[in-house]
């Protein structure tokens, strides 16, 4: 590598080498380090929203909505204009405990996604949960495809204690609905969990196959409560909207599940999906043991959002960098 | 895709400025400005983006304009070439370790990333290349990842060792050196868990695995969907232990994968691989260029051509192109070939097929599908005889197609103008389809370059 190339990528690296050891938070950093309003301010809160990928144009609409308010509030402190902002999106992501009836009622939990967000392992989750509530539950393992999928899903029934309708590797995953729809009936099971097989949302056949199965589930149990559940990683980008939209063609989707919010991404793609599409996050993934299912706390999920380590430095780190030499 | 692509942004954009000698400071901040919307969109990190945008700036500003080309264009060039340089110019093999000694590679990433897949694609492609690859199960926590990865080896025909979960994973790893120089393998590849970049355990377990035993690559596998955290996932894992290279994975999604520009960023390490399906088989060779292309959402035009060459209609292209050449070529023709060129994907594509137009970034830069929408409307607008003999169209004709076309008098003028200019050119330039100077001589070429509004 050429002394040129290391100055890039050596310089970027000391800029988030300090990024991360600068210990204000970024909120705080924020709304302190400004005394006024200004546009340098509204910059800084961009820099904030996209890095937690919140997308671009959510990102313009927040900080659009934020100049109203400023305007017609005639905000003049960054501080007062902090109350607004968490505010407002803590409101707008708020869940209703409304939201949770499925847990309660006889009901369907249709669980979709694309590969390796952790369906599976929220389905299992999600299974332990619901028999701490004492509910009756089945799970049906409609990922026929993947490699040992169905020995994944009979090792979390067992780790919660539940039973677990199975089908052979290749076999239809409609078939495999049906049959756990059918036992779930006979067995006079509370919530049946159906895991499917991760499809990326562009794959029209696989996409089909899933609406395929929602039917099944429709007419074969029309009374049950329908709950429609994609489960999107919160590392993923702008790309989670995409499919919470797709999924969305195929099944009526009544909540998101965020997985993965242990590490170090903000999930913030949610408040977008939120904006667009109106569908609530119901639970999220804090790790791979079964305990780590919580419920959607808006508060927590806004604060974490504005939990960046800044890094002004960064800026100056960079003047001069002549790609053309990189 | 549902993108509306950057070239069509930085269209508006530069609408009201002409081609002028020199890209100003004003130019390129504008066009900058929509340049670092769209890498934004497509999830290059925030911070990449900035200092990316910041160079590229310094380089274009006071560059001359290419003739041929408005501001925009001539900054997306700039954008694009440095995209490239920035992603790397070439591809990039798995390095083995030299002479008879086993090559050992470690995968490792996020949950979920696609790694215990990866292994055995990669095994798949080492086979074919005369290597006797060892997968080894160190994913011991997921539930039957073991049996993920036995399955997988299985359908590729490759020996998998495994000693169950109740073993330290550097044990196994150590444990199946000894066995593949038992058993001839010749590679070795560590199939890992899915970790947390921050999560200080875990990655001491891969540490130690690199204590305990040589190894001679190690390999990020990333999920290409990957949003603002790449970053840092990547230079935590660089730092901590020390990868070489990069798997992109679930590329055969819809997603910009600007995650790739910022990987590549952070820990300048290349890019070996993109997985392409759930297939065993889907894994490709990643080429630089075609992620510029992908992430800046100028399309895929390599690509897209090579989808597109298969269904050329050549006998209407031999036909058109002796029509062509005599002079012929009228604006019946002009619709017959606007009709070929939407069923074969616009066109960028058509004029990529053909001998002699040069290269396709340049191209792809000149199309302007809309307005190639607009003059289709003009030609519909005309009578079929005059559509014949061109020469008819007298001004009132001309007021009425305009009308009809809804555009203004002056843009059918100056179309059917263009129109007779090209057809001069074709009677003067015979060998356009083999020859070098061909550019000029195609009617698209003229019609549909943004120089004509
Ligand atoms: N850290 C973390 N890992 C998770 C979480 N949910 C799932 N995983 C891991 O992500 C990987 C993929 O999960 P899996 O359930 O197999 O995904 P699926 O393909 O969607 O069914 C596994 O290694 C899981 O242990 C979470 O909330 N946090
Ligand atoms: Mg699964």
């Amino acid at each position: 590598m050429s002394e040129e190339k290391l100055g890039f990528f050596a310089r970027l690296k000391k800029g988030l080498t300090k990024t991360r050891n600068n210990i204000v938070s970024g909120l705080d950093a924020l709304f302190s380090g400004f005394s006024k309003i200004d546009d340098d301010f509204y910059e800084e809160l961009e820099e904030i929203l996209i890095m937690g990928d919140l997308g671009v144009r959510a990102t313009e609409n927040i900080i659009d909505e934020m100049k109203e308010r400023v305007k017609k509030d005639h905000i003049k402190e960054p501080a007062q204009l902090k109350e607004v902002l968490i505010e407002s999106i803590k409101e707008q992501m708020q869940v209703t405990e409304a939201e949770y009836a499925f847990e309660k009622e006889q009901s369907v939990v249709f669980v979709i996604g694309v590969n390796g967000v952790g369906k599976t392992t929220t389905v299992g989750k999600l299974a332990g949960k619901l028999k701490n509530e004492n509910r009756k539950v089945l799970m049906a393992a409609a990922d026929t495809f993947r490699a040992a999928a169905g020995e994944q899903l009979t090792e979390w029934a067992h780790r919660a204690g539940c039973d677990l309708i199975q089908g052979a590797e290749g076999a239809d995953p409609a078939s495999v609905i049906f049959d756990a729809v059918s036992a779930a009936k006979a067995r006079n099971v509370d919530v049946l969990l159906c895991d499917t097989a991760g499809r990326l949302h562009n794959k029209k056949n696989l996409m089909e196959e899933l609406r395929k199965m929602n039917r099944i589930i429709d007419r074969e149990f029309p009374n049950a409560h329908r709950e429609n559940l994609v489960v999107l990683d919160a590392t993923t980008g702008q790309n989670a909207l995409q499919q919470a939209r797709e999924f969305g063609e195929v099944a009526d989707l009544t909540g998101i599940i965020l997985t993965k919010m242990d590490g170090t991404a903000k999930g913030g793609i949610a408040v977008a999906i939120q904006s667009e599409l109106k569908i609530p996050v119901k639970y999220i993934g804090v790790g791979e043991t079964i305990d780590d299912l919580q419920k959607f706390d808006s508060n927590a999920f806004v604060n974490a959002l504005f939990d960046v380590k800044q890094s002004e430095e960064m800026d100056d780190g960079t003047e001069n960098v002549n790609i053309g030499e990189i | 895709m549902a993108f509306e692509s950057l070239t069509d942004k930085l269209q508006n954009v530069f609408k009201s400025l002409r081609s002028k000698g020199r890209l100003t400071e004003e130019d390129v901040k504008s066009a900058l400005k929509e340049v670092k919307m769209a890498l934004l969109e497509a999830d290059v990190n925030f911070k990449v983006v900035k200092q990316f945008v910041k160079a590229v700036e310094e380089r274009a500003i006071g560059q001359d304009v290419l003739t041929g080309l408005n501001p925009g264009q001539m900054v997306v060039k700039i954008v694009n070439e440095e995209m490239i340089s920035l992603m790397g110019s070439e591809t990039t093999e798995i390095t083995f370790a030299p002479g008879k000694a086993i090559t050992v590679i470690m995968m490792c990433g996020l949950q979920g990333a696609g790694k215990t897949t990866t292994t055995a694609k990669i095994a798949g492609k080492l086979k074919l290349k005369g290597k006797k690859p060892l997968l080894v199960a160190c994913d011991i926590y997921r539930p039957a990842a073991i049996k993920q990865l036995q399955i997988n080896g299985e359908k590729q025909e490759v020996d998998v060792f495994a000693m169950g979960d109740n073993n330290k994973v550097s044990d196994i790893a150590k444990a199946s050196i000894a066995h593949a120089e038992k058993n001839g393998h010749n590679v070795v590849i560590l199939d890992t868990a899915g970790r947390l970049h921050v999560d200080e355990d875990m990655m001491a377990e891969l540490q130690e695995i690199k204590q305990v035993l040589t190894v001679h690559q190690t390999l990020l596998v990333v999920d290409a969907m990957t949003g603002q955290d790449a970053v840092n996932v990547a230079k935590e894992f660089d730092e901590k232990v020390s990868i070489d290279g990069v798997v992109l994975t679930k590329m055969d999604g819809d997603t910009r994968g600007g995650a790739a520009l910022s990987i590549k960023a952070v820990t300048g390490k290349p890019i070996l691989y993109v997985g392409m399906g759930e297939k065993l088989s889907d894994l490709e060779q990643f080429y630089p260029d075609r992620m510029a292309n992908r992430i800046l959402g100028m399309g895929d035009i390599l690509t897209l051509i090579e989808k597109v060459q298969v269904d050329i209609d050549e006998e209407k292209e031999r036909e058109m192109a002796s029509r062509m050449k005599k002079g012929k070529f009228d604006f019946n023709d002009y619709l017959e070939s606007m009709k070929q060129m939407k069923k074969m994907g616009g066109l960028s594509s058509i004029m990529g097929m053909l001998p002699g137009m040069g290269k396709m970034k340049d191209i792809e830069s000149m199309v302007d599908e809309k307005q190639l929408a607009r003059m289709e409307a003009i030609v519909l607008s005309m009578t079929p005889a005059e559509r014949e003999n061109p020469k008819l169209l007298n001004p009132s004709r001309k007021h009425r197609i305009a009308k009809g076309a809804g555009v203004d008098i002056a843009v059918v003028n100056r179309f059917i103008k263009q129109f007779e200019q090209s057809q001069k050119m074709m009677k003067q330039m015979p060998g356009m389809f083999g020859g070098k100077k061909g550019r000029g001589g195609f009617p698209m070429g003229g019609f549909g370059g943004r120089k004509f509004f």
